[in-house]
């Protein structure tokens, strides 16, 4: 047993660990002690979920105070397990950093900004941990500095997280009290009317942003997967959960209890993301990208989750709060589970084959064996396929939205059945995108020499993805621990928990005390698995085992070489011309060269992301409009200079005369 | 316990008997609708019996995802449907899987089944893959929605306990529940592949959504993707019964008599599904491909609207 008040100080230690360990090696000491103090952690956060609050105020007149309470040991042990796997994978991933330098002092550094966010328990300490999270990133995002793109990704994503921190910065100050910044003063003086709505919306602009939420997601796409793969893993899969923890504490826990309309924001926007999200990522092949706007689509879900909650909970409705909640904090686990699985897959790709385009991929089933099975597992998880994790979280999604048509408003009424068709359809869409993902980089025949010649990871790489998976398994088929787990978090912001899961026959999960809707991971996992490989055997025995290897036979066609494969591209054109044509406004352009010329025919397709069309191209444009103007200041005569210092000189007297 | 267990274990077996059949019964009423004899309705189990007496060829270039594939659609399909209530309710493993577990085993296997398509590396695979996945996008999404509805009237997602619902309180002709039963069709055609979204007797390759997404496989394991494909037709025409007509269904603890009056109505409604499913398709062309997302979305609207309504008004 760790004191787990050390955690984060024990990781920014480490900082001077990575500075020394790059000059002589890649780093796996550093990455090795990560993996252990992270672990420790994530094992020492779980007797804290049901303990009572523990607390800290540092000495030496630092002005810090730390918590650990049941939503900050969640948190803890969401952080810190995708901490020690991120770690373990990169003992061996990181033998391919080619400048290790530039990575290993920021990387525990990160680590130990985001456990200090999670423990902070003032403003001072939370907005500290927050910039040092955003810094100790922007670090590790840039770290391959020598591409342009890369630094373009650091530049946009420095902008926006410092747009973040402003406004969360300034929703404390509004929070603050005459008592102080702590948040024991905060909740013991809640804000409302006004001055929450205000705070609401600031705390939804600095940590949605960070999150990923829609419209302020374009920064995501670039800056996640500009990392190494390891960090991408980091971001996508825990940095986001961090700002989540952000978004609810504050509005859970900090603020005053809620009105019904501050779900309207968290449905209308979770709603949005989701679906942009997936389609954009059905869109893209780019692999990292494409993972990063799949997160992007399930930040919306959680978001969407936690609107459920808060509408719940203004309506005095515990239990179905609870529901709502718990729905939002398991995603929120088991997106790290996965979605870290699945970048870990697309570092070993990255390693194996120098490629992220998976259109230059493919038939990598044969050459890299266990990665792919394990890819596989987290791609049917994230899909919401039974019976894996993904499901149970969805289908307590689902539960939630069944439990409101009793909420009395109607704004609520309408949105709901609204947000929960956009639910379903991004569902349904999430499945048909890692089909692609998967179908395109793994199955078929190769598409160019380098996924020819892929091998299989190294083995730490390979431990680090076999343990998160077989997690997703044990979340999908064990869900009560899970939903168990959770509910001191739940009785601690909603006054509300789910019906205890524990002792339920078979293990059967019930959304709510006296619900006649239920699902059993369990059964169905095992009755699946069982009647597969039974199945398997009786065919087996009754028919025999005679196959014979032959070329495909593709309709008698003539077998015509891996071009004639359909790429990601081609798959997805149909949801492109059907859904993408209307949302992102995509279109393709086709170029045919006359009869005799010998010019090859090109096609081109474009995608527009209807946020940055509305909101980050005109403030591109302003911001760039006014350089241009003050930009004549540069080249004045020395003259000009000294006349326009005078003016200021008299523009300014003239102030301090005129005023009284 | 033993006798719960026979129950279940007796839908199992009754799902599993009777799928072949109601695809020949199917065939047979098309054939005669068109002054045709028609192939026998035990053709189906002889087409099966064929195809597991032959060897299975595997193109040179599949993976083990190839050839596991067929027995991961037919264990998913089966299992969705054996959690349908056929003869009676309230069976022993009915609450571990509810309206949404089905739909999402549904997706299990379509998942398997899209990704085998991809196997083999061949640009049929692909064709059939990609169009299989631009009606999953839509019919998914209006299978929850109708979900939403039925659950919304019943007050359960549970399909054994909705069914209750219908038989024992007077629900009434509803307007929501009239929208989803027209969802819930024109998702169970397109679900089936079956005319206007596809054909199943198609052999022209553009043309082709199922049967070109499966077109590599051969002998036995084309015989687990046929029958798991005729199971997911009785799937579906067992949920259609037990949604919208649940009569005669046995309640739990029921005497045998009543599960013998369950087995008989649910034969009725099964083959009088199967005779409307066969006049349909005979009244009717095939669409092109991009007008069947249009088609599809009459059924997420009608789904949404269907529950919209009952967020409106609990009695509508």
């Amino acid at each position: 047993m760790i004191e787990l008040f050390l955690v984060p100080a024990a990781l920014f230690a480490l900082m001077p660990v990575g500075l020394v360990s790059a000059r002589f090696g890649k780093g796996a000491t550093p990455y090795a002690a990560c993996f252990l103090v992270c672990a420790a952690a994530a094992i020492a956060a779980l007797p804290a979920l049901a303990a009572p609050p523990r607390l800290l105020a540092l000495p030496l007149g630092l002005g810090m105070s730390l918590r650990i309470d049941a939503l900050a040991a969640y948190f803890l042990i969401v952080v810190n397990l995708g901490g020690a796997a991120a770690s373990l994978y990169a003992i061996g991933y990181g033998a391919h950093e080619e400048e290790p330098g530039r990575i290993l002092p920021f990387y525990p550094a990160f680590l130990g900004a985001m456990n200090l966010v999670v423990m902070a328990d003032d403003a001072y300490t939370f907005l500290l941990g927050w910039e040092a999270m955003s810094l100790a990133s922007w670090a590790l995002v840039i770290a391959h500095h020598r591409e342009a793109a890369n630094l373009r990704a650091g530049f946009i994503y420095l902008v926006m997280a410092s747009f973040g921190t402003l406004c969360l910065l300034i929703a404390f100050g509004l929070l603050a009290q005459p008592a102080g910044i702590g948040f024991a003063a905060i909740g013991a003086n809640r804000p409302e009317g006004a001055v929450a709505a205000v705070v609401l919306v600031l705390v939804l602009i600095g940590a949605g942003s960070k999150a990923g939420l829609a419209p302020l997601h374009v920064w995501l796409p670039l800056a996640h997967p500009a990392a190494p793969s390891h960090v991408s893993a980091l971001m996508s899969g825990v940095m986001t959960k961090v700002a989540l923890y952000g978004l609810i504490r504050i509005t859970f826990d900090l603020l005053g209890p809620p009105a019904w309309w501050w779900a309207m924001p968290f449905l209308i926007v979770g709603g949005l993301t989701a679906v942009l999200g997936v389609l954009h990522a059905l869109m893209e092949r780019d692999l990292k990208r494409l993972l990063a706007y799949s997160t992007i689509e399930n930040i919306g879900i959680i978001a969407l989750c936690l609107g459920l909650a808060l509408a719940f909970r203004a309506n005095a409705m515990p239990s179905a709060a609870a529901l709502a909640l718990t729905a939002a904090l398991f995603h929120a686990l088991n997106h790290m589970l996965f979605k870290s699985v699945l970048f870990f897959g697309a570092g070993a790709i990255l390693g194996a084959t120098g490629l992220r385009d998976i259109e230059r991929l493919g038939g990598l089933i044969h050459r890299m064996p266990v990665s792919s099975a394990l890819f596989l597992l987290a791609a049917t998880a994230i899909s919401a396929l039974p019976p894996l994790n993904g499901f149970v979280s969805e289908w307590l999604a689902f539960q939630a939205i069944f439990l409101s048509p009793t909420l009395p408003q109607w704004g609520l009424k309408i949105a709901i059945p609204a947000v929960g068709t956009l639910l379903a359809l991004a569902a349904a869409l999430v499945a048909g995108c890692f089909v692609r993902a998967f179908g395109i980089i793994y199955l078929g025949r190769a598409r160019g020499p380098e996924a020819a010649e892929a091998t299989e990871t190294d083995r730490f790489s390979l431990t680090a993805m076999a343990i998160l998976a077989a997690l997703c398994l044990a979340a999908g088929l064990l869900p009560g621990l899970v939903i168990d787990a959770i509910a001191p978090v739940t009785q601690m912001l909603v006054a509300g928990r789910m019906p205890a899961q524990a002792h339920t026959a078979w293990l059967t999960i019930l959304p709510a005390p006296g619900a006649s809707s239920s699902y059993n991971g369990l059964m169905i996992g095992l009755f699946v698995v069982f009647v597969t490989l039974a199945t398997a055997k009786a065919i087996h025995l009754l028919a025999g085992r005679r196959t014979r290897r032959s070329r495909p036979w593709d309709c008698g066609y003539p077998n015509l070489g891996p071009q004639t494969q359909y790429t990601g591209q081609s798959l997805s054109q149909p949801i492109r011309r059907v859904f993408a044509s209307v949302v992102l406004r995509s279109g393709e352009k086709v170029d045919m060269p006359d009869p005799g010329t010998l010019r090859p025919s090109v096609i081109t397709r474009r995608i527009h992301d209807p946020a940055w069309d509305a909101i980050f191209a005109p403030v591109e444009a302003a911001v760039n409009a006014a350089a241009a103007l003050l930009n004549r200041f540069q080249f004045l005569t020395i003259r000009r200079y000294l006349g326009l210092v005078f003016g200021l000189l008299v523009v300014l007297l003239a102030v301090v005369g005129l005023s009284p | 316990m033993i006798a719960d267990l026979a129950l279940q274990g007796a839908q199992m077996a009754i799902v599993l008997l009777l799928a072949p059949a109601l695809t020949g019964f199917v065939r047979k009423v098309k054939a005669h609708l068109l002054r045709r004899r028609g192939p026998p309705i035990l053709q189906p189990y002889r087409d099966l019996r064929r195809l597991l007496a032959k060897e299975a060829i595997v193109a040179d270039t599949a993976s083990w995802l190839f050839r596991a594939s067929p027995y991961v659609v037919f264990a998913a399909t089966w299992v969705a449907a054996a959690l349908v209530p056929t003869y009676a309710t309230g069976l022993v493993f009915s609450w571990s899987g509810d309206l949404i577990a089905i739909a999402a085993l549904l997706g299990l296997a379509r998942f398997a089944q899209t990704l085998a398509g991809l196997d083999v590396g061949t640009a049929f695979g692909g064709i059939g893959t990609s169009r299989e996945l631009l009606f999953a996008a839509l019919a998914e999404p209006a299978m929850i929605m109708i979900a939403f509805t039925v659950a919304l009237v019943a007050g359960s997602t549970q399909l054994s306990t909705i069914a209750n619902v219908m038989l024992a309180q007077h629900v009434g002709l509803r307007v929501s529940l009239a929208m989803a039963l027209i969802a819930l069709i024109i998702v169970a055609l397109a679900e089936n592949a079956r005319i206007p979204v596809d054909n199943p007797a198609t052999h022209l390759e553009l043309t082709m959504v199922h049967e070109a997404m499966v077109l590599e496989y051969s002998g036995r394991h084309l015989a687990m993707i046929d029958l798991a494909a005729s199971l997911k037709l009785l799937l579906y025409a067992s949920l259609l019964a037990c949604l919208f007509s649940p009569l005669g269904l046995a309640p739990p603890g029921a005497p045998p008599a009543a599960y013998a009056i369950g087995l008989g109505t649910y034969l009725v409604k099964l083959f009088g599904a199967g005779a409307m499913l066969g006049f349909f398709e005979i009244s009717i062309a095939k669409m092109r491909v991009f007008r069947v997302p249009n088609f599809l979305g009459i059924a997420l609207m009608l789904g949404f609207l269907g529950t919209l309504l009952l967020f409106v008004s609990r009695s509508l």
